[in-house]
């Protein structure tokens, strides 16, 4: 019998630091001060439970949730992929939260103003949950890129946002999702933000497998998350 | 055993979360998974709220952050299943909550205090913010000032400089609605509140 004693550590060379030179709003808004160690109790071992019983019926269909009279326009696609912790293990039954802009360029969001237009049959937001083998899968159209005030003519690149818990307080990730061969990944301060060993995790691989038939493309995007650590404990 | 896989970077939530992940109170018409109301007058428990403002190194109050918390129950069991105790059915201790939606932009938590764990921590909270501007989210806690004993021989409290500890202990105040704790998350400056490498 094992017993989880800890969660590997968040790995410092993967993820983006929070003061940011290219990313102007991280000046002001990142600690400065170092991080104190703490080493995790059963308050971090422990963490919010939400898994199958959380989905709506349409939740892991971005197409269909907010269709009001007709389908929406842009790129229909699949997204799938496994979260697996850093062995490589399944991480199965978690939460995924999904939010993107729609096909436009544009957030159903009040406080987006970006002159694109909203697609009445677009929400944008859904969830899905990993399966026992930690597979995942949801539909929804290809984000348009838009503008933000970062710089001189700031594009974001066509991304979806994506929120998880794993299995504790300590592997819970929120990060996006980019797609391959996008030009406006090498301009863009939050993609290039992140350790350049650690990019091409964030950017999906076009799939023909996933790809189905006269109905959508598929992307692969698999996730990692934070493993735990286990200590045999006597029976 | 190495590890084979490297952890997925972490990106910001960005200014656009709220209709995907705090539906409700904005207004999106999504069902939450979790909002500011965690107890309600039957939950077991002292019921308190917890409320607050996030301030940037200018001092300025953040409008776009999110703040989730994450605690034991009045009993001070988590309802997660590395707890062998279990919570009471119906407190899930989980909450979520923007700071756009208040007029001073302040996250609002209704729940019940926490018991103490039982492993020596004082009652405390786990709290993570968000927001645009930052790439990766902080974790930190909540301690009570009316705890000053349990948060004298608490364990992680101990680790953390004398003069930053204040940071931690949200500020009882008892009023014709109830018991309410005041934290403010200052993300830089003199008052930078401590956050953790959890
Ligand atoms: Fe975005």
């Amino acid at each position: 019998m094992t017993e989880v004693t800890g969660y590997g550590p968040r790995d410092w060379g993967s993820h983006p630091p929070y003061v940011d030179q290219g990313y102007k709003s991280t000046a002001l808004r990142g600690p400065t001060k170092p991080l104190i160690p703490l080493k995790a109790t059963l308050s971090e071992l422990t963490g919010p439970v939400y898994g199958h019983d959380s989905l709506g019926a349409l939740d892991a269909d971005l197409t269909k949730n907010g269709a009001k009279n007709g389908e929406p326009l842009g790129e229909r696609i699949v997204v799938a992929g496994r979260v697996l912790d850093e062995r490589g293990r399944p991480v199965p039954n978690t939460l995924i939260e999904i939010w993107q802009a729609n096909a436009a360029g544009r957030y159903v969001h009040i406080i987006d103003q970006h002159a694109a237009p909203l697609d009445p049959n677009f929400f944008g937001g859904g969830r899905c949950v990993t399966d026992s083998e930690g597979c995942y899968r949801f539909y929804t159209v290809k984000p348009g890129a838009y503008p933000w005030g970062n710089h001189h003519n700031a594009w974001r690149p066509n991304h979806i946002h994506l929120s998880l818990f794993g299995p504790s307080y300590l592997t819970r990730l929120v990060t996006q999702m980019y797609f391959p061969g996008d030009p406006l990944l090498d301009l863009d301060p939050i993609f290039l933000g992140t350790p350049a060993k650690a990019r091409d995790r964030l950017v999906a691989k076009f799939s023909l497998d996933l790809t189905e038939p006269d109905f959508a493309l598929g992307y692969a995007f698999d996730i990692v998350l934070r493993g735990a650590t286990a200590t045999p404990v006597e029976a | 055993m190495a590890d084979t896989l490297g952890q997925t970077p972490s990106q910001t939530v960005g200014p656009y979360f709220a209709y995907g992940l705090t539906p409700e109170q904005y207004g999106y018409p999504l069902k939450a998974i979790a909002g500011g109301r965690l107890a309600d007058d039957t939950s077991e428990g002292e019921r308190i709220r917890i409320e607050g403002q996030v301030f940037d190194g200018n001092g300025a109050v953040v409008a776009d952050a999110m703040i989730e918390i994450w605690q034991a129950d009045a009993q001070g069991r988590y309802a997660h299943p590395a707890d062998p105790r279990g919570s009471n059915s119906d407190f899930r201790g989980f909450g979520r909550f923007g700071t756009g939606t208040d007029p001073k932009n302040r996250f609002i938590f209704d729940t019940v205090k926490p018991g103490a764990v039982g492993d020596g921590q004082a009652p405390h909270i786990n709290v993570i913010v968000f927001m645009r501007g930052m790439l990766l989210h902080t974790f930190t806690r909540l301690y009570f000032s009316d705890e000053t004993e349990a948060n004298a021989s608490d364990p992680v409290l101990r680790t953390v400089p004398d003069s930053r500890r204040e940071t931690l202990i949200a500020r009882r105040q008892d009023g014709p609605t109830g018991t309410v704790y005041r934290f403010d998350i200052h993300m830089q400056g003199d008052a930078e509140t401590v956050f953790f490498d959890a």
